[in-house]
C-alpha cells in the first residue's frame, strides 16, 4: 500500500480483510492438498478432516462480506481502497469454492477406497494437483505482493492444467473401455480431476481480480484454453 | 496488438472531443491575491449542459476558479486575475463585457444561503425585475411560479410566497437561491459548496434538483464532498495548490485517476 489513510481505522479494516483472505487462501490450499493426499492414500480420516474442515472455510467467507459492506457503508471508499474491498470478496468467493472441490473430492475417497485406484492413474491426478496447488499458492503470494507481471503470468499458465487435465480425462476412459468394473471408480476418479482442474481456474480468476485490483483495468485478451476434454470423443475415435 | 488498441481508443477519444462543446474555455488562467498566487496557468474547459465538480483539498484553488467564471474576484481589491476565458467564445475579461449582464448569464449559489430580508416572491422577482425580464405582473407571477417549480420549492412555497425567505428552513433557504439563480434565465450556474451547510435530506433534494437542471443549464459546483461530487457531476477537475492536477470523466476519475494526488485526495490518504 503507497501511503496510509487519514483514519487510521480505515487501514485496520483494510488489514482485517488482507488478511483472513490470507488464511482463506491457507486453509482451502491445504484442504485441497490433503483432500488428494487422503484420495491417493484411501485415508479416510484425512478425507473427513477436510470434510469438516470446509465448514471453517465458509465461515471465513461469511465473515470477510460482513466486514466488506461495513467498510463499504462506514467509509464509502473510493478508486483503489474500493477496489481493494470488492477485490477481496470476490477473492474470497473463489476461494471458498475451491474449499467446496476440495471437500467434493474428499467426499470420493469413500467410494474409491474399496476399488483402489490403480498406480499410475494416482500419479496422474497427484502431478495435475501439483500443478493446480502451484497455481493457488502463487496466486496467494502475488495477493500479497501485488505484483501485476506475475498475476498475469499466472493466467497465462492454466493452459498446462488445462492439457493435463485433458489427458488424464483420455486416461480413464481407456481404463473404462477396457473393464466395464473400472467405471464406477473411474466416473468418481474424473469428477476428482474435474474438481481440480477448476481449482486451477479458481487461481485464475483471483489473479484476474488481483490484476484489477492494482490497475484499475480488466486484464486484456481472452484466457488461454486448452481444456479439449469436451471434443474428446472425437480424438478417442481417431485412435 | 496493444498498439492496435492504443490507436483504436485514441480515436474514439478524437470522435468524443470533436462531439463536445464547450460552453466556457479558460486558458492559462492565473489569480494573484496581491503577491500571493493562488491560480498556475489553468486550463480547464466547461462542457455545455454538463455538472462539472471541482475538487480538491482546503486552498487548492477551485473557489478561485469558481470565482473567476463571473468575475465573483473583481469584488476583492487586491485580486489580479489573468489568462482567458471565454463564455461562447466571448472574453468575459473584455472591458466591454457588462459585469451585471455576465453575472445574468454566469448565475452562482452560495456556500450559505443568502436570501435577501424580504418576502420569498420578491427573492424571485428581483432579478428579473433588475434585468427587465418581465413586462407586467402576470409575467411576473409566472416567472417566480417557474422558478421555484423548477427549484422543487413551489408546493412548500406556493401558500406562503409573501412571507420572509428568511423564514424558509436551511434546505428550502437553498433551494429559494438557486430559485432565484435560474429566475433571470443564466445559461452558467456556478455553485460553491451548495450543501456543506445543509441535513442529508435538503442535500439530497439539492442534489436532485442538480440532476434535473442539467439539462438545460451548464453547472460547475465546489464541494468538498467526494461522494457528492461522484454522484452529481460528470466530468471533475481536481486542484492542488493552485494547480489543476487532471480532469476527467467523472466515473474515471473516483474508480481509477491518473493521479497519485488526486487518488489521494479522494481515498482519505496522506500524498
Amino acid at each position: 500500500m503507497p501511503s496510509t489513510h487519514i483514519t487510521s481505522a480505515y487501514d485496520e479494516e483494510l488489514k482485517y480483510l488482507t488478511r483472513r483472505i490470507s488464511e482463506m487462501g491457507g486453509l482451502a490450499e491445504q484442504m485441497c492438498a490433503d483432500a488428494v493426499r487422503a484420495l491417493v492414500n484411501a485415508d479416510g480420516a484425512l478425507a473427513q478432516k477436510v470434510i469438516s474442515d470446509d465448514a471453517v472455510l465458509d465461515h471465513a467467507e461469511r465473515e470477510i462480506g460482513e466486514k466488506a459492506i461495513i467498510t463499504i457503508a462506514k467509509r464509502q471508499p473510493m478508486a483503489a481502497d474500493l477496489r481493494e474491498i470488492i477485490g477481496s470478496l470476490r477473492i474470497a468467493a473463489d476461494l471458498e469454492r475451491v474449499g467446496d472441490l476440495g471437500k467434493n473430492t474428499a467426499k470420493r475417497v469413500i467410494a474409491v477406497q474399496e476399488s483402489g485406484i490403480p498406480r499410475n492413474l494416482a500419479r496422474g491426478i497427484e502431478h495435475l494437483s501439483e500443478l493446480a496447488l502451484i497455481q493457488l499458492k502463487e496466486v496467494l503470494d502475488v495477493y500479497a505482493t501485488r505484483s501485476v507481471e506475475k498475476a498475469e503470468a499466472i493466467r497465462q499458465r492454466d493452459e498446462e492444467i488445462d492439457a493435463m487435465y485433458t489427458s488424464l480425462f483420455r486416461e480413464l476412459l481407456t481404463y473404462m473401455m477396457e473393464d466395464p468394473r473400472n467405471i464406477t471408480s473411474c466416473t468418481h476418479l474424473l469428477f476428482c480431476a474435474k474438481n481440480i482442474e477448476r481449482i486451477g481456474d479458481h487461481a485464475t480468476n483471483i489473479a484476474e481480480t488481483i490484476y484489477y485490483m492494482a490497475t484499475g483495468h480488466q486484464p486484456e485478451g481472452e484466457r488461454p484454453k486448452d481444456d479439449r476434454s469436451n471434443t474428446l470423443s472425437a480424438i478417442l475415435s481417431d485412435d | 496488438m496493444n498498439m492496435m488498441s492504443d490507436a483504436a481508443v485514441e480515436k474514439a477519444l478524437d470522435k468524443k472531443m470533436n462531439d463536445v462543446s464547450y460552453k466556457m474555455i479558460g486558458k492559462d488562467v492565473s489569480v494573484y491575491y496581491g503577491d500571493k498566487r493562488a491560480l498556475y496557468d489553468v486550463n480547464l474547459n466547461v462542457r455545455e449542459n454538463t455538472v462539472t465538480a471541482l475538487i480538491g483539498p482546503s486552498g487548492c484553488g477551485k473557489s478561485t476558479f469558481l470565482r473567476c467564471l463571473n468575475r465573483m474576484n473583481d469584488t476583492i481589491e487586491s485580486a489580479k486575475v489573468t489568462g482567458r476565458i471565454t463564455l461562447d467564445e466571448e472574453d468575459i475579461y473584455d472591458p466591454a463585457i457588462d459585469v451585471v449582464e455576465l453575472r445574468a448569464r454566469v448565475g452562482m449559489v452560495f456556500q450559505k444561503p443568502n436570501p435577501f430580508p424580504k418576502s420569498i416572491y420578491e427573492n424571485i422577482a428581483y432579478g428579473p425585475r433588475i434585468h427587465g425580464l418581465a413586462r407586467n405582473k402576470a409575467e411576473m407571477d409566472q416567472v417566480v411560479e417557474a422558478s421555484l417549480q423548477r427549484a422543487g420549492l413551489w408546493n412548500e412555497a406556493k401558500d406562503r410566497l409573501h412571507e420572509s425567505g428568511t423564514g424558509l428552513s436551511g434546505g428550502q433557504q437553498q433551494r429559494l437561491c438557486i430559485a432565484r439563480a435560474i429566475a433571470v434565465s443564466p445559461e452558467v450556474i456556478l455553485m460553491d459548496e451548495p450543501c456543506s451547510a445543509l441535513d442529508p435530506i435538503a442535500t439530497a433534494k439539492v442534489e436532485e434538483l442538480i440532476h434535473e437542471l442539467r439539462t438545460n443549464y451548464t453547472i460547475v459546483i465546489v464541494t468538498h464532498s467526494m461522494q457528492q461530487a461522484a454522484r452529481v457531476s460528470q466530468r471533475t477537475a481536481m486542484f492542488h495548490l493552485g494547480h489543476l492536477v487532471e480532469e476527467d470523466d467523472t466515473d474515471k476519475m473516483f474508480t481509477n485517476p491518473n493521479d497519485q494526488r488526486t487518488q489521494d485526495y479522494i481515498m482519505g490518504r496522506f500524498g
